[in-house]
């Protein structure tokens, strides 16, 4: 595995930003036009979705008629980051008690950092990556939450990133998030996503003789489904 | 000495090995676990210098079934009953977070006797879940009556998640939409019967362990994890709240019916092992009285979940959910793109949070003190292997 990605040098320009459309000129613009979540994220996520189309789902839900206004708190948190870094930084939607930014994969150390010391959240709780192979991409999403502030306790931010599929790599958290450690070395070993300067982009949970491509990728099936 | 050296440079150019006296002769490598009694289905390996432990690396992943790659291939409900096979001492709450993050993507909701009826099993199932894990701490200090004790005591309360389930341990209860069946007659009545007897054991557990000067000694000041620490290590549940942080997710964020419910986070400040084995106790203690305010409050009658369409979807889109369980924040992260199949589930469980400590504390503590400091996590080494 580590062969594999070692042979090939940072050829780091060829990152794609989600939604990299200019209707969300600023972010500030979309935190306040509070676009519905589902249809932004729709975007992204059909793109790698089977071509079968979902029948309309009639039934409403009070957590998603919340969602057509963002509450203050958080759209004061988004607004903060977004004063900050502007266009660096993308909103993707804001609901009760979430918060979820997507960066450029340079930038992502800079914007946690200015997570962790100005707005509070002092630890992360989970590293998820997720395969797209439709738009060639691999995202890594890190979930961040916060046990000193109290106005903080039930709210989570995450923070997403994306990277080629064929050529995997990010830069790693552990520096700002020490909890990270396992999560990304997990990441790296389901998804084959090559964390730098992570100390041990090893195995963690899968056999030692397992030589397969990484689990969690789309191609690899479950032998007879 | 400089004939010494010349002959190790001679021997070396001609390819041979010498083994010098170095720091590495005096360490001896140990293997805790797969096999170990105690470990569980987990292996650690440290490095002693004496007595002390000088290196931890753990190795998890003995019991790894691949449960984040099984979702994709099931749909909503048929993901139920395997994804509780990682912690089934606790499946209740395993599947309360999936159901709640399904439940925010499908937009079903959940009748308010089935939110209630939801919490009680819950709770039950925490007190299963820390029972357990109580007994097997017993066991570790050498005190086989708090082996016995709360070995036979979760049986009573396996008994009503039976009356109320139907199965002793692998539940399948929480559905999206609420509960699979309703509370049999005179539950509350049992229930109640139920935790007055267990209050009164309650009090007994802590005259013969907690207050025993043995366990104490062997426990208090062991294993220090700062307030600072934790929180940088992001640890969870008991370990945390050991540490001096009241953080639980039923306050943090209430969860159904959370927020009509008078309770305390359980905190200590000591932050040693002793503290994580007793943070869980008074947890217990607290949910018998959380308990109570939900049998009392329950509605008599009504629906207990939400009619279903056949296959469950929602529109495409993402959600974050947790709830609290026996090892503390248990999250669902689940994307959906529209079909009745999840596209990613990332569950995030607190023993694999936890087990960032172990190294943290065991570097400097005595082999000795290993199985205070390592069962004190909470860690369940099948939920952190997934």
């Amino acid at each position: 595995m580590s062969s594999k990605t070692d042979q090939k040098d940072n050829s780091n320009n060829n990152y794609n930003i989600i939604n990299n459309d200019s209707k969300t000129s600023t972010a500030e613009t979309s935190a306040t036009q509070s676009p519905p979540d589902s249809r932004q994220l729709g975007d992204i996520v059909s793109k790698s979705s089977s071509p079968s189309s979902p029948p309309p789902v009639k039934t409403t839900t009070t957590l998603r008629t919340k969602d057509s206004e963002p509450p203050a708190f958080e759209k004061g948190i988004a607004g903060e980051i977004s004063a900050n870094f502007g266009q660096m930084v993308q909103i993707i939607f804001i609901k009760p008690l979430r918060i979820k930014i997507a960066v450029e994969p340079p930038n992502i150390v800079k914007v946690a950092t200015f997570l962790r010391d100005n707005l509070g959240f002092d630890h992360a709780e989970s590293v998820a990556g997720t395969d797209y192979p439709k738009d060639n991409q691999i995202e890594v999403i890190y979930h961040l939450g916060s046990y000193l502030r109290d106005d903080l306790a039930g709210h989570v931010l995450a923070i997403a990133t994306r990277t080629n599929r064929d050529d995997a790599r990010l830069p790693t958290l552990i520096n700002v998030y020490k909890s990270v450690e396992y999560h990304e070395r997990e990441t790296f070993e389901m998804l084959g996503v090559y964390f730098e300067g992570h100390p041990r982009n090893e195995r963690f949970l899968l056999p030692e003789d397992w030589a397969d491509i990484p689990p969690l990728r789309k191609e690899f099936r479950i032998k007879g489904r | 000495m400089a004939d010494l050296e010349d002959r190790i440079s001679e021997s070396q150019k001609m390819g041979m090995q010498i083994l010098k006296e170095s720091d590495d002769d005096r360490l001896m490598t140990l293997s805790v676990g797969p096999q170990h009694p105690g470990s569980g289905h987990f292996r650690f390996i440290v490095k002693l210098d004496g007595d002390y432990i000088v290196h931890c690396d753990p190795d998890p992943g003995y019991v790894h079934r691949g449960e984040e790659k099984m979702t994709e291939y099931r749909n909503f409900i048929q993901n139920i009953p395997h994804l509780e096979r990682p912690v089934i001492h606790d499946s209740t709450n395993i599947t309360y977070s999936y159901s709640l993050a399904v439940e925010e993507l499908t937009g079903i909701e959940v009748p308010r006797r089935g939110q209630f009826i939801r919490a009680i099993a819950s709770e039950l199932n925490r007190q299963v879940y820390t029972l357990y894990w109580l007994a097997i701490y017993g066991i570790f200090l050498g005190h086989s009556t708090m082996f016995m004790w709360p070995t036979g005591d979760r049986e009573l309360f396996i008994d009503l998640l039976e009356a109320l389930t139907g199965a002793r341990v692998t539940h399948a209860f929480n559905i999206p939409g609420g509960v699979r069946n309703d509370v049999p007659n005179g539950f509350k009545d049992r229930c109640l019967r139920q935790i007055t007897y267990y209050e009164k054991r309650l009090k007994e557990y802590e005259d013969i362990f907690y207050n025993n000067p043995l366990v104490r000694q062997r426990t208090e000041g062991v294993g220090i994890l700062t307030k600072e620490d934790a929180i940088r290590l992001g640890v969870t549940g008991s370990v945390l709240r050991a540490s001096g942080v009241p953080y639980d997710i039923r306050k943090a964020e209430p969860y159904d019916v959370y927020n009509e419910i008078d309770f305390k986070v359980q905190y200590m400040k000591t932050a040693d092992s002793f503290a994580r084995a007793y943070v869980p106790f008074l947890d217990m203690r607290e949910s018998c009285h959380i308990l109570r305010q939900l049998l009392d409050k329950m509605p008599e009658a009504g629906e207990v979940r939400a009619k279903l369409q056949a296959n469950p979807r929602g529109p495409p889109g993402e959600a974050y959910r947790r709830v609290e369980s026996g090892r503390g924040a248990l999250g669902y992260y689940i994307i959906s793109d529209g079909t009745p199949k999840p596209y990613r589930v990332k569950i995030s469980v607190g023993s694999f949070r936890n087990m960032l400590a172990l190294p943290h504390l065991l570097v400097g503590a005595k082999m000795g003190d290993m199985p205070v400091i390592y069962w004190a996590l909470n860690y369940w080494p099948v939920e952190a292997d997934r």
